[in-house]
């Protein structure tokens, strides 16, 4: 009887109806007769879903996850001790390669914090350029995420329509800075380079393709009912929980707080000059948090254009000194990369090199609650959940 | 020198030259900061041992070993503070290895390896760092606390905030800090049967030991003026 008032039941019609109860009544003996005892699933550390190796173990009891330990550390290239025995310029080579789809995002806040410490400011035509060149790796990196959400669920197009246009941002930052995925253009003081003639409008044109790959991915992805059916609901993070773990970015901003520090706060990078959206969704499910970076990919299109048109003449490079001894000191800059709050505190000694650089990446908080948010789940939902998380394992490992 | 100027004051196709706003919107951040601490010191009392304010920048906070705990649970429920950014540790002690230069030819020149601490003082060679946010106004404070020399142990603060669990396993094996009443210490990277605590000052880096740093041969002065080059050490990667 229980099963005729089933509400899944009574939407089908009768055929399905009957077949429907006699699998629920199979289940059901299957319960009794066998005992089911709980399972150690292990995910990883060579997964799609891992963007790199991070692995996974899961104690199921039938479906469910009971316990789940997200195991880091195939990455871990100790770069906090390396920057202790490399100069201030030498650096952000390195750093390049923590969150390695959106390199020049990485660079910057380090840069800053070394700038703010000697008391140096970039020329204002730097700033912008850093600004936009921080933007294209935020288009770069979010725009692959965004085709990889549907390999996580079987749906392949996405991917390639996301690896097309992501090479014309790549040829951009390429062109600019001479290096596809590391830059390492960013300098105290400036940067290495002017832009090269006729990228301006080269930009441009790219721009119009991005914002038609994010139409695409919104029409193939967000509007299809497998996608949404597979997300909404699933993952859900409350506010409270996202700020004690330390979430940032897109995570954050799924879960209701609206904070962006591009707007929260006065660096010098050149946001001020623009006119932008910070996206917020009050669900803080899996759905919210991937919708969140495609309308950020968006808005991260229109502030290039924007910048484009009002960079200004000048150098690219303060006077600096040719051998660069940053002055005794502690400074924190955080910026928001492609993947949340990236942060550098430098402690300088007065030397060559930094004292002690803790680098605090987005990542590592944003895995972090995965014991918390797994508990209970279903196995397919893993995957959902670690790809609308987005993390890249340079950037848990460090 | 580039004249110092207020951070986010550019404007587009000017000169970098001070606006006549600047120092009233200095003083104004100034302000604000200034009543956080004076409220920070009324609630939290003997906690704290020590303060500092850089207008316009942050907030430094050291409180004592024992506070730590309560007083970071005080910053979060009377002062909003509910963001947490990172934990962290740092070594003050000066590496007896320098940058890992020396030529192994010659003899290992000797260091200076007494603890000067940075910020608000410090009588300890470990502190810890922990940075929380004002989700709301977006203020951030960094709070310091001195981890005793003898026991390298303090009080966890995860019951606080439950993020710093993560955070507080890698501050254990990278700098061999005990958190009491932290439920899972194992290792976060380190394989299990690793020995030793990495970022500690005196764990030498092994690449820069196996291998000298090719620099030593480059001794080459940089074109065009080397008066920085004072103090004789190789100095390479300087462009």
């Amino acid at each position: 009887m229980t099963i005729l008032n089933d509400p899944v039941s009574a939407k089908l019609g009768s055929r399905q109806q009957l077949s429907y109860i006699a699998s629920q009544a199979a289940d059901a003996r299957l319960n009794v007769e066998l005992e089911t005892e709980g399972m150690t699933l292990n995910i990883g550390p060579q997964h799609p879903a891992t963007h790199g190796t991070l692995r996974i173990i899961a104690r199921l009891d039938g479906e469910q996850v009971v316990w789940a330990e997200p195991s880091c550390g195939y990455m871990h290239r100790g770069y906090e001790k390396l920057t202790e025995v490399r100069t201030f310029p030498q650096v952000t080579s390195l750093i390049n390669r923590i969150d390695w789809l959106g390199s020049f995002a990485n660079e910057v806040p380090f840069i800053l914090a070394a700038e703010k410490l000697m008391n140096v400011e970039a020329p204002p035509r730097a700033q912008w350029i850093r600004t936009i060149l921080f933007e294209l790796s935020r288009i770069a990196n979010v725009s692959l995420f965004l085709g990889d959400l549907g390999v996580q669920m079987g749906a392949i197009t996405p991917v390639f329509l996301a690896f097309r246009d992501r090479e014309y941002v790549l040829n951009l930052i390429e062109s600019a800075t001479g290096g596809r995925f590391h830059p390492n253009f960013d300098r105290i003081g400036g940067l290495k380079d002017d832009l090269p003639a006729g990228w301006i409008d080269e930009t441009k044109l790219v721009m119009k393709k991005l914002r038609n790959f994010c139409d695409e991915i919104e029409t193939l992805l967000f509007g299809n009912e497998i996608f949404q059916s597979r997300t909404r609901g699933i993952g859900v993070i409350p506010r409270d929980v996202a700020l004690q773990y330390g979430l940032s970015g897109a995570n954050l901003r799924a879960s209701g707080v609206d904070w962006d520090l591009r707007r929260d706060q006065t660096i010098p990078l050149v946001y001020d000059k623009v006119d932008f959206k910070v996206w917020t969704h009050p669900d803080g499910d899996s759905f919210a948090r991937c919708w969140i970076r495609l309308q950020e990919t968006r808005e991260a299109t229109k502030i290039v254009d924007q910048l484009l048109d009002g960079i200004p003449s000048g150098p690219v490079m303060a006077k600096v000194p040719k051998i660069i001894k940053v002055p005794e000191g502690e400074a924190w800059v955080s910026t928001e990369n492609p993947l949340g709050e990236m942060g550098y505190y430098v402690v300088s000694r007065g030397d060559l090199g930094p004292f002690r650089v803790k680098i605090r990446s987005a990542s590592f908080n944003n895995i972090s609650i995965t014991p918390w948010l797994l508990r209970g789940v279903y196995v397919p939902d893993i995957i959902t959940i670690l790809a609308s998380l987005y993390f890249i394992l340079g950037d848990i490992d460090r | 020198m580039h004249p110092p100027r207020l951070k986010g004051e550019v404007s587009p196709l000017s000169s970098p030259a001070e606006t006549s706003a600047a120092p009233a919107v200095e003083a104004k951040v100034d302000a604000k900061r200034d009543a956080m601490v004076a409220a920070i010191r009324t609630t939290l009392g003997a906690a704290v041992v020590d303060t500092l304010v850089k207008p316009g920048d942050d907030i430094w906070v050291r409180v004592t070993t024992e506070s730590w705990c309560s007083s970071i649970q005080v910053l979060k429920d009377t002062h909003a503070f509910d963001y947490f950014c990172f934990l962290s540790a740092i070594d003050w002690m000066p590496s007896p290895y320098g940058r890992g230069e020396d030529d192994p030819s010659e003899p290992a020149p000797v260091r200076d390896t007494v603890i000067r601490p940075g910020y608000t003082g410090g009588d300890t060679r470990m502190q810890m760092l922990v940075r929380l946010v004002n989700s709301v106004t977006h203020l951030g404070i960094n709070i310091k606390a001195d981890v005793p020399n003898d026991s390298f142990t303090i009080d966890s603060i995860c019951t606080v905030f439950a993020g710093a669990n993560w955070h507080e396993r890698e501050a254990h094996e990278m700098f061999g800090i005990g958190f009491t009443g932290h439920p899972d210490l194992r290792n976060m990277y380190l394989p299990v049967d690793f020995e030793g605590y990495p970022m500690r000052k005196d764990f030498p880096l092994l690449a820069r030991m196996v291998k000298p740093w090719p620099g030593i041969v480059d001794v080459e002065p940089l074109p065009g003026g080397t008066d920085d080059d004072k103090d004789g050490s190789s100095e390479e990667g300087a462009s």
